[in-house]
């Protein structure tokens, strides 16, 4: 059964179908991982172009593993700032590299919709690895893997989403999925970083985190971008962090069972504390290891479809 | 010119004529006006049944872009896109390169004007409020209406100093000539693309709040209140501007506005898919605000429709969504976009779209009033109301093609203009 998209552009509108469909073969790639020989042959002979138009670590790394593993060929570059700056439109970066006969692009942008443009230009599949405050739809889709791996199930849990929800694709990603596969979503944090009429998405806001945490089974919790968010959206990160940052004792106190995930790089003792970030609860590790899987089915999906 | 006009329908709001007529021009003077002329062997006869003929459309909001931006749109390909769109006037806004802040730059664009299309289309420049539209210093207002400015504004960006506003108000009424306010709160709007909503939010893209208008706005009807001056709101987009609008005019003030056909077409939905050509500024509201403009338009709190016609090459708009320049061209949808939005929906009569498409704009801009009379010089638009066609973008005499209509279904279009002892025909 193949994905209903030529690209992956997001999770908003996708069906539930293909969200289980790139989970469930997820499933056979996490095993090729604990395998001492971790390389597997479907996508040998295809070309990928990993196009970064932000800086990222983690997220190139894990799509260039994931491609490693399948036997692709690998291609890859990262600019800082954006196409236009350096003079060259992202047209013609995109089709000069596509001339070069390329089968798939991954595309790490700053502009939301970046990728929807760039699907509509050239011939490639395209995966949107992250398009400014829109979407990061493998980030989600790993979240769920984990969260699925880690409970037994999707459907009936609560998940709350903490911080910067105005600016995170992470956040919107999340949502989309979340709710297409049947769990409840509820997002906290200061009413400054909540975007307007979110709640027409269908889910709860909270502004005080004590509120929600006694009835949730996970949190999300995000990263805090330090230099563009303090001063402007709430003063200081002292105050963040003590009215919005997750601690063992805050945790203690709600008296509950929960998931913990990041979608990194943490902030230690900012948006979540030390102790709970290295704790049991915390699955921030296994996400990191389980967007390898995710992004092998989703690599493995798309380029033998 | 000796052309004999067949069975038109003449609708002049400004005598209340709406009757069934033929009318024999020669050289661009109306020589007759009767049920039925005969024909004689040396006049071009056109015949017009189903087509009404109205006093010269105007748009009094116009992006011409020269100087400085030939390669968007030049004076003649804009004047031709004016006529084929069916106006035989337009306004054209001050942010040129260099912008309209000097009387030697109105004075250019009036003598290319001429030349252009032999005066089919009278241009009427709309000087800058501020020196380079830079919001510090007022441009010179005085010199500026002797060289034949017709209003001011820093269009493209607003007034935004309430001082420098206040200032330009005072100063311009000593000339009878209305500012025109691109009303935008910019710090509420900063790095906004796209109006701030649910769709904003969906799309993860920077919202441009609508209450940066109203605030704009509300601010400046203090200021006109106090001053007693002329002021006029380009493209409003809000409900919330036009409940503003209509409680100045309750009171009494010298307030008007206008309304592009996009605002009253397009809601933010359109972005949705990205396309660069929905993005504009202001930008496309809610289905709420929409709705308000019709009701605006209905019971005239809105006087004008005019486009913003904002003409930007291809490459221009072929980048990411927030790094494409803002505007869509209008001035070849406009006819189309409100007979099949306002009067086959029942919101505007032939008579009242005709008011606002011809002497409402003038009427503002104080240009003299067009009469359809015998002995009176010809300023007129033939338009078929009832014809559907297809937009196609590449047919556009502008030289842009961005418009976000390309390959919508409209009913009603522009057949002929005739101004100046010139006139143009959409069939040749």
């Amino acid at each position: 059964m193949p994905l209903k998209s030529k690209h992956l552009l997001g999770l908003d509108g996708m069906p539930k179908e293909d969200i289980q469909l790139i989970l469930d073969t997820a499933v056979s790639f996490r095993e090729v991982l604990d395998r001492p020989i971790k390389k597997v042959p479907p996508l040998q002979g295809k070309t990928i172009t990993n196009m970064f138009f932000e800086s990222s670590t983690r997220t190139r790394l894990s799509f260039e593993l994931a491609e490693r593993r399948l036997s692709a060929d690998v291609l890859s570059f990262q600019s800082s700032g954006s196409s236009v700056s350096k003079g060259e439109t992202l047209k013609d970066t995109a089709r000069n590299i596509e001339a070069m006969k390329i089968d798939m692009v991954v595309m790490r942008h700053s502009a939301a919709g970046a990728p929807h443009y760039l699907s509509s230009v050239i011939e490639s599949a395209v995966i949107n690895a992250g398009d400014g405050g829109h979407e990061h739809p493998t980030q989600a889709l790993l979240d769920m893997y984990t969260l699925r791996e880690r409970v037994g199930k999707l459907a009936g849990l609560h998940v709350c989403i903490v911080g910067d929800i105005l600016h995170s694709r992470v956040a919107r990603s999340n949502i989309y999925g979340l709710k297409t596969m049947g769990v409840k979503v509820s997002v906290c944090g200061p009413a400054t970083l909540i975007p307007r009429d979110i709640e027409k998405l269908g889910v709860d806001v909270y502004h005080h985190i004590d509120d929600v945490l006694p009835k949730v089974d996970a949190l999300n919790i995000l990263r805090i971008q330090l230099e563009r968010d303090a001063g402007r959206l709430f003063p200081t990160i002292r105050e963040y962090h003590n009215y919005y940052g997750i601690t063992r004792q805050r945790l203690e106190k709600a008296g509950r069972e929960m998931v913990i995930m990041h979608p990194g790089p943490i902030n230690r003792d900012v948006e979540i504390s030390a102790d709970v970030a290295d704790g049991e609860s915390s699955v921030i590790l296994q996400q990191v290891l389980n967007g390898v899987a995710i992004r092998m089915a989703v690599l493995y999906l798309l380029g033998t479809r | 010119m000796n052309v004999l006009l067949k069975n038109g329908r003449l609708i002049d709001p400004v005598s209340g004529r709406d009757e069934s007529v033929d009318m024999h021009i020669v050289d661009g003077r109306i020589e007759k006006i009767r049920p039925s002329i005969a024909s004689s062997s040396s006049m071009k006869v056109i015949d017009l049944k189903g087509t009404i003929i109205a006093p010269g459309f105007m748009d009094m909001h116009v992006h011409l872009r020269e100087p400085g931006f030939e390669h968007k749109e030049t004076i003649l390909t804009g004047c031709a896109s004016a006529a084929a769109g069916g106006f035989t006037a337009v306004a054209c806004m001050p942010n040129t390169k260099p912008a309209i802040d000097d009387a030697s730059v109105v004075k250019f664009i009036k003598e290319k004007a001429k030349i252009a299309l032999n005066g089919l289309v009278d241009v009427h420049p709309v000087a800058a409020v501020s020196v380079g539209r830079k919001g510090e210093h007022l441009a010179p207002i005085a010199e500026l209406a002797s060289a034949g400015a017709v209003a001011f504004t820093d269009d493209g960006d607003p007034v935004h100093d309430a001082e420098l506003m206040r200032r330009a108000l005072e100063y311009a009424s000593m000339f009878s000539k209305p500012i025109i306010q691109h009303a935008q709160d910019l710090p509420l709007t900063k790095g906004g693309v796209m109006n701030e909503g649910l769709n904003s939010t969906t799309l993860g893209l920077p919202g441009m709040p609508a209450i940066a208008e109203d605030i704009m706005v509300a601010r400046d009807v203090k200021l006109v209140q106090y001053t007693g001056a002329q002021y006029h709101v380009a493209h409003m987009s809000t409900a919330g501007c036009i409940a503003l609008v209509r409680e100045a005019k309750r009171k009494g003030l010298k307030v008007t506005c206008e309304v592009t056909p996009h605002h009253f077409t397009l809601t933010d939905d359109a972005v949705r898919t990205y396309d660069t050509n929905t993005k504009m500024n202001p930008p496309l509201r809610t289905r709420e605000d929409v709705e308000a403009m019709k009701q605006g338009l209905r019971d005239g709190t809105i006087d004008v429709i005019a486009t913003d016609h904002a003409p930007h090459s291809f490459d221009e708009k072929q980048v990411e969504f927030q790094y494409a320049p803002f505007g869509i061209v209008g001035l070849e949808t406009a006819i189309g976009l409100a007979i099949t939005e306002l009067f086959e929906q029942g919101v505007l009569s032939f008579h009242q779209l005709i008011e606002k498409f011809s002497a409402n704009p003038r009427r503002i801009l104080h240009l003299p009033e067009i009469k359809i009379e015998e002995g009176e010089r010809a300023n007129l638009t033939i338009f078929d109301p009832a014809t559907e066609w297809i937009v196609d973008v590449q047919k556009f005499k502008s030289k842009s093609k961005n418009s976000p209509f390309h390959g919508h279904k409209l009913r009603g279009r522009a057949i002929g203009v005739i101004n100046n002892g010139e006139s143009a025909w959409a069939n040749g």
